[in-house]
């Protein structure tokens, strides 16, 4: 059962709360919700749809190698075998196994969709922390180079630093983040100008709390909710950026078994070879399809009105 | 409004200096000596020299910025090094393509997506609108390469009822030719908008329609259709307005992969086969132009914004 915030105890008329009073306070403040938040998430059909594929997909990042039913790079089957019961998703201009190959894939997919989103959420997280509890000359800075990321669409900007930088796993990593940096940083300024001014925020500046402490203590975890949401949808963003990127053929390694490269591959074949192309976008479709599902449960269930919606 | 629009242009005019400034730093930032990039392994030392001086990389940065930005504003970004043709030239015979995409996408997109927003809006909560839905949400999870490569497969492959690649002039060979030849490829585009706006237009209905002056509209007996046409829908399709500027990026950014897929030599396949050459004044254009488009873009659409919405105050 949730503990009621009655319960905490009263202070002494006329005494000031302490730091930690008050982080206990609002650390049991932000439980309530918490459990509250838990009830609607599992009430949320949609999100437990996209939940349950996304750790479905985890597991077979991790145990890809291991599960695969052939060796993906084992070029020992027909050419262009359609698809039976000994290869599901056929085999692909280089008689390897397709199905083996997207198992395998989803770890290249999975780990750069997920360390863009980390990467983007750590830097555009700050910039939009510093920007909306400092203001002035600091977040008009910081906003003018929001405004200047905004200005080059996704996929042009990664295909330009990729240009710049060269493919390979960690570039593209970098470069799919610098993208989507600016998402991050607007909806946390946008949530920070409005805790800036909360009671609580006051409260412990009254009592004399740091810069830093107010704002990794008291705003950061009241933030927590749009950033997730935000970097929830951002991990489908960063693999539908990885794949355009390898479709394009500024990507990862060529000889690894990505999902964007295999489509790449099955582009020059589509009239003899339909499936090389379908079944790696298909894997595509599905995973960003349960991150957006599980993300839009989320923004529900956190009653986040400002993220994704777009 | 004049104040704001003033504003608008003041602040669209620095982002594009900054959009400008960003290139130029980009192609500096290019890891070991770009020239010998761009010459490959196996150049000679007085052809690094010439191009070194060619690209102006022999003089200090600040005047090579200075003069970056001055042959800008003229409208000259360079030559290509592979070809020798000018930048401008280059991007000049792929804009039409590239733009003419974006537009036939943004059209279809709304075609598509207006009337299933209002359909899912009136139809809430029936197996209509849960497909609308279903629908949008595959929309905005498909990668449009992907979508492009499954319409060829259908309707070039199987069907044979559209051309599978290329581009044909709206000019030289007319007005069907040119239509067929981007269907196929705007719709791949268009997908992942139109299923965008269609959850935009269906949640404006919604709230337009629960609100108190339809209330009124219906209380004083006006029919029906009169309520939603001439009361609710205006408003409602604001929304289409709202988000045609941001997603502007998105169609311009899947036209640049779907020119790939169909063969059509736009921007983007400009763009691309620029990386692959190591062609950085090419590249440098391109992206250069991309962001300009952009920002303009928005710029008008902000404006028209302005117009269509009184109840906001451009303070």
């Amino acid at each position: 059962m949730d503990k009621p915030l009655t319960d905490a105890r009263p202070e002494a008329p006329g005494s000031l709360p302490d730091h930690n009073r008050l982080e206990q306070l609002e650390e049991e403040r932000r439980a309530t919700t918490g459990s509250r938040f838990w009830r609607r998430l599992r009430s949320e059909r949609k999100a437990l749809v996209g939940a349950l594929f996304v750790a479905a997909l985890l597991i077979v990042a991790i145990v890809g190698p291991v599960i695969a039913p052939h060796d993906p790079d084992a070029d020992d089957f027909m050419l262009f075998e359609s698809p039976s019961m000994d290869h599901p998703f056929g085999t692909d201009s280089f008689g390897r196994d397709l199905f083996s190959r997207i198992i395998v894939g989803a770890r290249v997919s999975v780990t750069i969709g997920f360390a863009a989103a980390a990467v983007a959420m750590v830097i555009g997280v700050a910039l939009g922390l510093l920007a909306g509890y400092y203001g002035g000359w600091i977040d008009t800075v910081i906003s003018r180079c929001i405004d200047l990321l905004w200005a080059f669409p996704v996929i042009i900007l990664t295909v330009g630093l990729v240009a710049v930088f060269g493919a390979g796993a960690r570039n593209v990593v970098i470069a799919i983040a610098i993208a989507y940096i600016d998402d991050f940083a607007r909806v946390v300024r946008a949530k920070v100008l409005s805790l800036r001014e909360e009671d609580y925020t006051l409260a412990a500046r009254a009592v004399g709390a740091s810069d830093r402490r107010i704002m990794f203590r008291h705003i950061l975890p009241n933030s927590a909710a749009p950033i997730i949401v935000q970097a929830t949808f951002a991990v489908g963003l960063g693999i539908l950026a990885e794949s355009g990127l390898s479709f394009l053929g500024l990507g990862v390694n060529p000889t690894t078994a990505t999902w964007g490269l295999s489509l790449n591959e099955g582009r020059d074949f589509v009239r003899q070879a339909w499936w090389i192309s379908v079944f790696p976008g298909l894997a595509i479709v599905f995973t960003v399809l349960a991150l957006n599902l599980f993300g839009d449960g989320l923004r529900d269930a956190l009653d986040v009105r400002s993220v994704g919606e777009v | 409004m004049t104040q704001y629009i003033l504003r608008r242009l003041i602040h669209s005019v620095f982002i594009i200096w900054g959009c400008a400034t960003l290139v130029f730093i980009l192609i500096r930032l290019i890891p070991g000596d770009p020239v010998i990039q761009m010459l490959g392994p196996e150049y000679s030392p007085e052809a690094a020299a010439a191009l070194n001086r060619k690209l102006g990389l022999d003089q200090p940065i600040y005047i090579q910025y200075v003069k970056w930005f001055g042959s800008v504003l003229r409208g000259d970004l360079g030559g290509s090094i592979s070809s020798g043709e000018s930048v401008i030239g280059a991007i000049k015979s792929g804009l039409p393509k590239t733009l003419s995409l974006t537009l036939v996408s943004f059209l279809i997109a709304t075609v598509i997506a207006v009337p299933a927003g209002i359909l899912a809006a009136l139809k809430r909560n029936t197996p209509v609108d849960y497909a609308v839905s279903v629908i949008a949400f595959i929309g905005v999870s498909m990668p449009s390469f992907w979508f492009g490569i499954i319409l060829i497969l259908l309707f070039a492959v199987r069907l044979g009822w559209l051309p599978a690649i290329g581009y044909a002039s709206l000019t030289e060979d007319g007005v069907w030719a040119w239509f067929s030849h981007l269907l196929l490829p705007s719709l791949a585009i268009g997908a992942g908008y139109a299923a965008i706006l269609m959850r935009f237009i269906r949640a404006g209905l919604l709230e337009v329609l629960g609100s108190d002056y339809i209330r009124t509209a219906r209380a004083k007996g006006l029919a029906e259709q009169r309520v939603l046409v001439r009361h609710a829908l205006r408003n409602s399709l604001i929304p289409v307005v709202t988000i045609a500027g941001i997603q502007l990026a998105l169609l311009l950014s899947g036209a640049v992969v779907i020119e790939i897929v169909f063969s059509i030599r736009g921007l983007g396949r400009i763009l691309v086969g620029a990386i692959f050459d190591k062609d950085y004044p090419i590249v440098q254009g391109a992206i250069l132009l991309v962001a300009v488009i952009f920002v303009l873009a928005n710029l008008v659409v902000d404006i028209i914004y302005t117009f269509l919405d009184p109840r906001i105050h451009y303070g």
